[in-house]
């Protein structure tokens, strides 16, 4: 009986989940686009759905809600479901959209569409927790770095209205020029076709000596002026990037002058003293081959308890305080990764893509959540990481800590290299002008 | 050459919806054989012969000024487009007849096109949603294009054609659809007007 009402609850939570995720689709990633597709939404929601009952798993571990037998049998279910839904369901279609893409530019004859391997099942936790966690700590330390320089005004270059007026005014000359060149093209062929010269391309001997006697505006000079058109082409492009760039530039500038901006401004300080923290903690684990054994919470109580001399039960406060800390880590990350996979999507994906992209990003969010649930065991306590360590088997926890560790190290260093470049470049650039 | 007038129209649309091939088709008689993202704005020229054969006939520039980009783009994309939109004669909205959701986007695609027009007619925008009588008083002349009509099942033709039918008496606005790759296909014909 407990088993039928636990299993009701579980399904409850999904079908909302489920829900939520359906939403967030069409309200946010797909508000400009049509959906043709409905499958694209369904496995997408349904990646969600599963990512967040593992979630919603722990949080029960630690409440010690709902019956040990059920939860631990809804452990074993969720995890199979979301490692089939990410290592087949996810991949063909992607492959199956990839091909259909393809197919309608290129107008062939359809392929054979069947690109599915078949692996071994044995070790695909663990294939799955790899790249996951890779991906975890490349995205973790890049936005580690990014996060404070986005958010300190310190790093703002200084953008006046007359900078953006100046690029704006080239912009339009280059425009003009491309313009005037084009109209020149356009009444040379004009002519030559009244005069019946356009299908007098000659080759040949007799065609060079043909062409030396006739009169001088003729294919050679526009294919000299159709490449400077190109070369302006390009100068547009870069130009118009460019202005782009200095426009978000004077908003954040005015953006930081707000509320918002100075509050958002002294988070930045602090997540810079956070991300130095981390970056330090990480060369020490691995410069001295150290895995933590004890996570926050109960390192947290010891220094209360020991040199603090404050006494407490420990056994209540470790609940609750693990039970605030683990939600606060599973709710920054969710809505931390929505976020990005929305901007990300924006920026890239166009109307022939969209369902690719989308997938893609169902791809990463499933194997986000799920190595997430792997180091999540670390910042709980002994008596909770007992759950995840049956359900998941033999999986050398520590590996994935090291691995994490040494990826996260690359990522930060490897975005601060990059964001010193890039920021060092671009007032160089507008010095120009 | 250069003294000849100028006429300048507007091309914008949704991504993908085949303004870049529309406009070489346009000015240089071909179908375009590798269509690309089109960053920023892409300007292409025709020579034109208004009133061709009647003793007004007069030669002008049309100049295609294709935008690319999404209604949905950030609001530094939108500033920085918006140096295109000055002195407009004539703008084109073309949206994918296979794709609802960009006829419905032309909507703020027309309204951010005509709110910097830099013309006295001021266009008070309200907030962004559409009102029929802003158009009315609009001076600028809209030509509505939807393409990719040859993907439509033949079955559905008809409701798509009623449909677009609506959207060009909501922009009091000429409609042409066609295909873009086969053949040149027009309904209801209707050039730019100088």
């Amino acid at each position: 009986m407990p088993f039928f009402v636990d299993s009701v609850i579980m399904f409850t939570s999904q079908v909302l989940f489920f829900g939520f995720g359906w939403l967030f689709f069409m309200r946010q990633l797909f508000k400009d686009y049509e959906v043709r597709q409905y499958v694209v939404q369904v496995v997408f929601s349904v990646t969600f759905a599963f990512s967040c009952t593992m979630f919603e798993l722990i949080i029960f571990e630690i409440l010690g809600v709902l019956n040990s037998t059920s939860r631990y049998f809804h452990w074993k279910l969720n995890l199979y479901v979301i490692l089939l839904v990410l290592i087949f369901v996810v991949p063909f279609y992607i492959g199956y959209f990839v091909v259909s893409n393809i197919r309608l530019c290129k107008n062939n004859s359809p392929k054979n569409g069947n690109l599915m391997k078949i692996d071994s099942p044995s070790d695909h936790p663990s294939r799955v927790g790899v790249i996951g966690v890779t991906l975890m700590a490349l995205l973790s330390g890049f936005g580690a770095v990014n996060c404070p320089y986005t958010y300190m005004s310190y790093f703002l270059r200084n953008v006046t209205d007359s900078d953006i007026l100046a690029l704006e005014r080239r912009l339009l000359q280059t425009m003009d020029m491309i313009v005037s060149k084009k109209k020149r093209i356009a009444m040379t062929r004009r002519q030559m076709y009244q005069r019946g010269e356009e299908q007098n391309k000659q080759t040949g001997f007799w065609g060079m000596i043909k062409s030396v006697t006739s009169s001088p505006s003729g294919s050679e000079n526009l294919s000299v002026i159709q490449q400077e058109v190109d070369a302006l082409e390009e100068l547009s492009r870069q130009l118009f990037l460019e202005t782009v760039d200095l426009q978000a530039t004077k908003e954040r500038i005015e953006y930081s002058k707000t509320f918002q901006g100075k509050y958002f401004n002294f988070l930045g300080y602090f997540f810079s003293i956070y991300c130095v923290w981390k970056i330090f903690m990480a060369t020490i684990n691995i410069v001295f081959d150290r895995v933590g054994k004890t996570d926050p919470v109960t390192r947290g109580i010891e220094i209360t308890v020991n040199y603090l001399g404050i006494q407490f039960d420990v056994k209540f406060w470790s609940q609750h305080i693990s039970f605030i800390l683990v939600g606060i880590i599973i709710v920054t990350s969710i809505r931390g990764l929505l976020i990005t996979l929305t901007k990300f999507f924006y920026a890239i994906s166009s109307s022939k893509s969209s369902n690719v992209i989308v997938l893609v990003l169902a791809q990463i969010m499933g194997m986000y959540f799920v190595s997430s649930v792997l180091l999540m065991r670390m910042s709980m306590p002994l008596e909770y990481r007992t759950i995840v360590t049956e359900v998941l088997g033999e999986l050398q926890f520590n590996f994935y800590h090291r691995w994490f560790d040494v990826i996260f190290l690359v990522s930060a260093l490897s975005s601060i290299l990059f964001l010193y470049l890039a920021h060092k470049q671009a007032p160089e650039k507008h010095m120009t002008l | 050459m250069a003294s000849l007038d100028r006429v300048k129209v507007l091309v914008l649309g949704d991504s993908g919806v085949g303004k870049s091939s529309l406009v070489h088709l346009l000015c240089q008689n071909q179908v375009l054989g590798n269509p690309s993202w089109t960053v920023g704005c892409s300007v292409d020229v025709r020579v034109h012969d208004y009133r061709e054969g009647t003793p007004e006939e007069k030669t002008y520039y049309i100049e295609l000024w294709d935008v690319g980009g999404s209604v949905g783009s950030a609001s530094s994309v939108k500033s920085t487009r918006a140096v295109f939109y000055n002195f407009v004669n004539g703008i084109i909205l073309v949206h994918d007849l296979t794709n609802k959701k960009s006829s419905q986007n032309l909507y703020p695609w027309s309204l951010e096109a005509l709110s910097k027009d830099s013309s006295p007619t001021g266009i008070i925008v309200s907030n962004g949603d559409y009102d029929r009588e802003q158009f009315a008083e609009n001076s600028v002349p809209l030509l509505l294009i939807g393409t990719k009509f040859d993907q439509i099942p033949e079955n559905k033709r008809n409701d798509v054609l009623t449909r677009t039918a609506f959207l060009s008496e909501d922009f009091n606005a000429e409609e042409i659809n066609l295909v873009i790759e086969k053949r040149y296909f027009t309904r209801d014909p209707s050039q730019v007007r100088v």
